[in-house]
């Protein structure tokens, strides 16, 4: 059973010529099949985490360790991470010019699955997919994220994340912009890849309205760089009426 | 219609459209058209028409110290019905299609000692190209080139560019009515090479040219196709490919003069650029004269900087001097493959090599796929690959 382990993830990132601590030791353990949601304020580092894990090269890794199975993530390169199964719906995807998604997903798919897929199928297998995310077909042939408003590129991140199968899927602000059929839609694509048991999810989110679509099993509350608060969904319930003061005040640990 | 896009590092984008202004296309020009070279000044560089060229690097093209020397191969390879001739400066066919508009042009005229004529006898339909190879052995030349169809031909005209050489040239097109004519000129010259054309194509009543110029190599490119129309219904696709290099200066300065009623132009150039001191320059200008009524026009530039340390200069011009036609626009954007795509492709498994790969490949393949000569084509895709693989590595 893949399983992702941080052990006190350390990171800073270069801000106005000067070096600057966002996560400051990290503990988190994600295994397959479970789902477990980062909540927490503006400028926690939530993002940062997400971006860290991922390989951006902003962000530099200060100290700790995170092993997928007992790999070293951090000694691989960003596409190596990708290959081991790491995925990362962003929040701000970016824009590709001249890279039609139809051409995009089977770069991305024969890159992680080491194989180009067999053409046939893999046309059924994208058709059923995007008809899943209530997207259009002439969505295939538009360039990645050209022109795409927020929810179609929010779709677009969770119709790769249902063709690529990773092991460890991050979420982050997958349901920032969203509106609530949007969300809905999202929301029932991430339970699907959720509900085969194979893929271990962090939900990354500043607001709990996407709790009611994604249950979570382990709810964190993220706050001045690490973990401040873990519990199980009633964590949620709780931020959702006492929002996150008693976090963002006086650095408070459960 | 005008659309400007731009990207502050490393490029400019200028615009702009002039309507029923004085014909600045012309006046900015520091001295009139002429055969001769001693009717214009030795440039400076702060010329409008030269202030992108690095004078210093033209080995002499533009002063007068550039002397011919032994080294410039020519070779023609025609099919059956083509007359290919070596012809002197006295022959009537030279100069017909278009006058030296610079110092170098005008040099190229004024030095040349033989010119080359290809005639495609009139409702002759070739179906093989013609192949003109010009192979530099490190020689300088002064060269003229005239490439003549009569009325109903049709031809194909492969034009390659490789070696090393200094060559100043013109090279007139010639469609006689209702002829169709598709020229591709290939640039892949060696490192060293400087090589500055003036192309002029004349095209007549009905006629269809389609130029596409393919610039990969030498440290100087400069290149000014220029299109005017001999008779009504006129058409002139003209498409243009570069890929710049480090150090490289490749510099496309076209001309559209629209002074025939209802003919059409198309103006496609693209180029993607990489490493310290690439510079590619384009300029697009389309003049509809008065009393080309019923004009369709269109020009577009796309720059695609793939490392810091790139330069674009991009300005699209068009002047009109008639509200009586079909369309007239431009379009000109600069963009960057930034890190943010390299990541997001990244992160998604693609290698480094493959994400940049698949960016310009589709940048590039929607221009390629116009063209029309498979052989061409993947040839043009091939050698793409190859200037990515060898710098990106």
């Amino acid at each position: 059973m893949a399983t992702l382990e941080i052990r006190d993830l350390r990171v800073t990132v270069e801000a106005d010529n000067a070096t600057k601590e966002i996560l400051k030791g990290v503990d988190l353990t994600v295994k397959q099949g479970e789902t477990h949601a980062i909540m927490g304020p503006n400028g926690s580092g939530k993002s940062t985490l997400a971006y860290s894990l991922a390989g951006h090269p902003k962000y530099t890794i200060t100290g700790g360790t995170v092993t997928l199975d007992g790999e070293d993530v951090l000694e691989m390169s960003v596409d190596e991470r990708a290959r081991a199964g790491l995925f990362l719906a962003m929040q701000y995807p970016v824009e590709v010019p001249g890279v039609s998604v139809s051409n995009f997903l089977r770069t991305s798919a024969t890159a992680i699955r080491g194989e180009a897929p067999k053409l046939r199928t893999w046309v059924k297998e994208v058709k059923e997919a995007m008809e899943r995310l209530n997207m259009d077909p002439s969505f295939a042939e538009r360039n990645v994220n050209e022109g795409f408003s927020g929810g179609e590129k929010k779709r677009h991140e969770i119709l790769q994340l249902e063709l690529l199968k990773p092991k460890i899927a991050i979420l982050d602000e997958t349901d920032s912009g969203l509106d609530v059929d949007a969300l809905r839609v999202v929301s029932e694509g991430v339970n699907r890849v959720r509900e085969t048991g194979e893929v271990g999810t962090l939900l990354i989110t500043h607001y709990t309205r996407i709790l009611r679509y994604i249950k979570p099993d382990h709810v964190h509350v993220f706050a001045a760089g690490r973990i401040a608060e873990s519990g199980g969904p009633e964590l949620a319930d709780k931020l959702e009426a006492e929002g996150y003061e008693a976090y963002t005040k006086g650095g408070a640990s459960a | 219609m005008a659309e400007a896009q731009n990207i502050p590092v490393g490029s400019t984008t200028a615009g702009s459209i002039a309507v029923a202004a004085e014909s600045t296309v012309v006046s900015r020009m520091s001295a009139p058209p002429s055969f001769d070279v001693a009717d214009f000044p030795v440039p400076h560089g702060r010329e409008e028409e030269w202030r992108f060229t690095p004078l210093e690097r033209l080995r002499g093209l533009h002063d007068g110290t550039a002397v011919a020397t032994e080294g410039l191969k020519v070779d023609v390879q025609a099919p059956e019905g083509v007359t290919v001739a070596t012809v002197g400066r006295d022959d009537v066919r030279l100069g017909k299609a278009g006058t030296p508009v610079d110092r170098v042009a005008a040099q190229a005229y004024s030095a040349f000692e033989k010119a080359g004529v290809i005639t495609v006898p009139k409702e002759t339909v070739l179906t093989e190209p013609i192949r003109v190879a010009v192979h530099g052995e490190g020689g300088t030349a002064f060269a003229h080139q005239v490439i003549e169809l009569g009325a109903f031909a049709e031809a194909v005209v492969v034009i390659d560019h490789t070696g090393d050489a200094v060559l100043a040239a013109n090279v007139d097109y010639i469609l006689g009515d209702g002829a169709k004519l598709t020229v591709v000129s290939v640039q892949d010259w060696d490192d060293k090479a400087v090589h500055v054309a003036q192309h002029n194509a004349l095209i007549g009543r009905d006629a269809s040219f389609k130029s596409v110029v393919v610039t990969f190599g030498g440290d100087v490119v400069r290149l000014h196709p220029r299109v005017t129309y001999a008779g009504t219904g006129g058409e002139a696709e003209l498409f243009g490919l570069y890929f710049t290099d480090a150090g490289q200066h490749q510099e496309h300065r076209l001309l559209v003069t629209h002074n025939t009623p209802h003919c059409k132009s198309n103006v496609v150039y693209k180029g993607a650029l990489q490493g310290d001191d690439a510079h590619a320059v384009w300029i697009g200008d389309v003049l509809i004269e008065a009393k080309a009524e019923g004009t369709d026009t269109y020009e577009m530039n796309r720059n695609l900087v793939l490392t810091d340390g790139a330069r674009v200069d991009s300005v699209p011009n068009l002047e009109i001097e008639t509200g009586e036609i079909v369309g007239a626009g431009h379009a000109s954007a600069t963009g960057r493959f930034d890190d943010e795509q390299l990541f997001y492709l990244m992160a998604r498994g693609i290698p480094e090599h493959e994400a940049r790969r698949l960016v310009v490949r589709g940048f590039f393949a929607e221009l390629v796929q116009q063209i029309g000569i498979e052989d061409i084509e993947e040839r043009l895709i091939a050698r793409i690959e190859e200037e990515l693989e060898a710098s990106v590595a």
